[in-house]
């Protein structure tokens, strides 16, 4: 409808319409300028820092694909910070996802004291990054954190988790579960849930379905899309693992938590390197890019789309 | 839970072939229930757990932190740990600082954000789904790729060590995720009420002022939470264009204090962890305060798919 109106004033309309549309950019601009200042300036900015040499203080210096060369073939951390970080990031990925779905099913029966316990599940995502750092390497302290306590007492030997090279990712991934199962995660499924109709339900009780028939043959079909939804964020907020390793682990023990946004940003504000550090950005951009991508492409086979 | 199964009526009082079914039915649902309160609470004692420990280590006096088996609670609680974290660091300082960034960068993201949600869902203009769209999909932009430009306009400006950086762009547009939540909010609201008060010759300006926003309140409390959250918890950005001191905001003045901490001679763990808790204080009272719109706002966002 909208577009054979426009078409028979042409392009800009009625006076009306050519009012309306002003009106409508007015209202939108703080948003278009601060996309243009602080997103699509700074990524266009950033790819052509990224073929230069820049030191703060001084200026930029033409130097073509060097950087990428330097990142590709040169530069000794930067393969093994972006493999800690995939592996960082399936480990909370297929963990997180998992374990949100299931605590959004479970707090989504009815059950007594469900708003509190969704309350309490919700709390830990609302720990302030520092705080959840400081917390979690004394409970994982290895000598006397009550995680190693506890452990003693099944009779198992605690590993020496933050500290140790081997564990200090698993110890990541175990805070980042301990604090994001129950948060906006958890939240979005529940909705999701929420929405899925109850004759479904009815209708396959009717027919003597049983639970695991109702949740693989209705609810999951159902909240794909949510699934799809909670696994591309998770995915970019994970290989974007920065805040916890750089406060409880500082990259360490020897190098093995530093993750790929860790080296970005001692490159950018330790060394000054901003063309390096530029060209780092783009890598990732990139990468997120394409894996976004691949899983909106693959999703087509699982995810299912009512018709609305 | 014995009495529950007992006082099931279909067990004991239906004829012989249905009393079976019945019966095994209702056992297997009991059963069912039991499954289900049994993984609850000891996933609710796992979330717990942290926060009890990190209260009780908030109070154990220096003899106490590494004693082996730890224990939950120290036998005599010391309530000066809370009064030397103001000792050791100026933490007042850090508190009123970011009570000013918070309260500034949320107004301008309420601001920005419901007039750039009033726009996208009351104005027909060209290019308008193109537009929300890049909104939307600047929600997937991670900020790593855009902070070394950023970064460099705001020392170009001369903002490196003032609030600036951590306040003013949030009066461009206020993010992404508010913008949707407040265009999904305002979608719902009949268009007839502004179309009427147009007809009498309100301005779109109070239209937006005195008819949406009022109507607006549960959706701008749910914007107001989450961004007093964010920006009370956000670490990064101070983190990066902050650097002395006395300018720094709870988190980053808690990290500072954490590796002075660790260089004194004795252990400070306990005030570390009394420190941790005055920080997560303002956010676990809000939550507490306003929990029906935590989740109401991601409910109107119509996220379901």
């Amino acid at each position: 409808m909208q577009a054979a109106t426009t078409t028979r004033h042409g392009w800009l309309g009625s006076p009306i319409q050519r009012r309306e549309a002003l009106e409508g950019y007015l209202w939108i601009a703080p948003w278009i300028i601060g996309f243009v200042i602080f997103s699509l300036g700074p990524i266009i900015a950033s790819a052509y820092l990224s073929f230069t040499q820049y030191k703060i203080g001084g200026s930029p210096e033409w130097i073509g694909l060097e950087n990428y060369r330097q990142a590709f073939f040169v530069d000794k951390l930067m393969w093994p910070s972006l493999m800690r970080t995939i592996y960082y990031s399936v480990a909370t990925v297929i963990f997180g996802v998992s374990l949100s779905l299931v605590a959004a099913i479970l707090l989504n029966q009815e059950i007594k004291g469900r708003a509190f316990f969704r309350a309490l599940y919700y709390l830990p995502s609302l720990t302030p990054i520092v705080a959840l750092a400081i917390l979690w390497r004394w409970l994982l302290q290895p000598k006397v954190g009550l995680v190693n306590f506890l452990l003693y007492q099944i009779n198992v030997p605690g590993p020496g988790w933050l500290t140790d090279r081997n564990w200090a990712i698993p110890a990541l991934v175990l805070i980042a579960l301990w604090a994001s199962t129950g948060g906006g995660r958890m939240i979005i499924f529940l909705a999701g849930l929420q929405g899925v109709p109850k004759e479904l339900y009815e209708s396959a009780e009717i027919d003597g379905a049983n639970t695991l028939q109702k949740f693989f043959r209705i609810t999951l079909p159902l909240i794909s899309p949510v699934i799809l939804f909670n696994l591309i964020l998770g995915i970019i907020g994970s290989f974007s693992v920065f805040s916890i390793a750089y406060i409880a682990t500082e990259g360490g023990p020897n190098y093995a938590t530093w993750f790929y946004m860790l080296h970005l940003y001692y490159n950018a504000f330790s060394y000054f390197q901003m063309g390096y550090a530029s060209a780092l950005a783009w890598i990732f951009f990139v990468l997120i890019f394409i894996l976004s991508f691949i899983q909106i492409r693959l999703s087509n086979r699982w995810v299912y789309y009512e018709f609305s | 839970m014995a009495t529950s199964s007992q006082s099931s009526p279909a067990v004991t009082s239906s004829p012989s072939s249905f009393s079976r079914r019945d019966g095994s039915i209702n056992r297997s649902r009991t059963v069912g229930t039991l499954l289900i309160y049994l993984v609850v609470i000891s996933a609710g004692i796992l979330f717990a757990l942290p926060f009890l420990w990190a209260i009780g280590s908030s109070l154990k006096p220096i003899t106490e932190i590494f004693k082996f088996p730890p224990t939950m609670w120290p036998t005599e609680p010391r309530w000066q740990n809370y009064a030397d974290v103001f000792q050791i660091a100026p933490f007042l300082r850090f508190i009123i600082n970011t009570v000013y960034i918070t309260l500034f960068a949320m107004l301008g993201q309420i601001l920005s954000a419901s007039a750039v949600a009033y726009g996208f869902s009351r104005f027909r203009f060209p290019g308008r789904d193109m537009l929300f769209f890049i909104v939307l999909s600047t929600m997937m932009l991670p900020w790593q790729v855009t902070i070394v430009p950023t970064f460099l306009l705001f020392r170009f400006l001369g903002w490196i060590n003032t609030y600036f950086p951590l306040i003013l762009p949030f009066f461009f547009g206020g993010g992404a995720f508010y913008i949707f939540l407040l265009r999904q909010f305002f979608m719902t609201i009949p268009r007839d009420l502004d179309e009427a008060a147009k007809i009498d010759g309100a301005s779109s300006v109070r239209v937006f002022w005195n008819i949406l926003l009022p109507l607006a309140k549960p959706a701008l409390a749910t914007v107001a939470i989450f961004s007093f959250i964010e920006h009370w918890n956000e670490f990064i950005a101070p983190l990066i264009f902050l650097n002395s001191t006395e300018k720094f905001t709870v988190s980053i003045g808690l990290r500072h204090f954490t590796s002075s901490a660790f260089e004194s001679d004795e252990p400070r763990e306990a005030i570390l962890m009394a420190a941790s808790l005055i920080t997560a204080l303002p956010v676990l009272i809000l939550f507490f305060a306003a929990q029906k719109y935590f989740v109401q706002g991601i409910v109107t966002t119509g996220l379901k798919g």
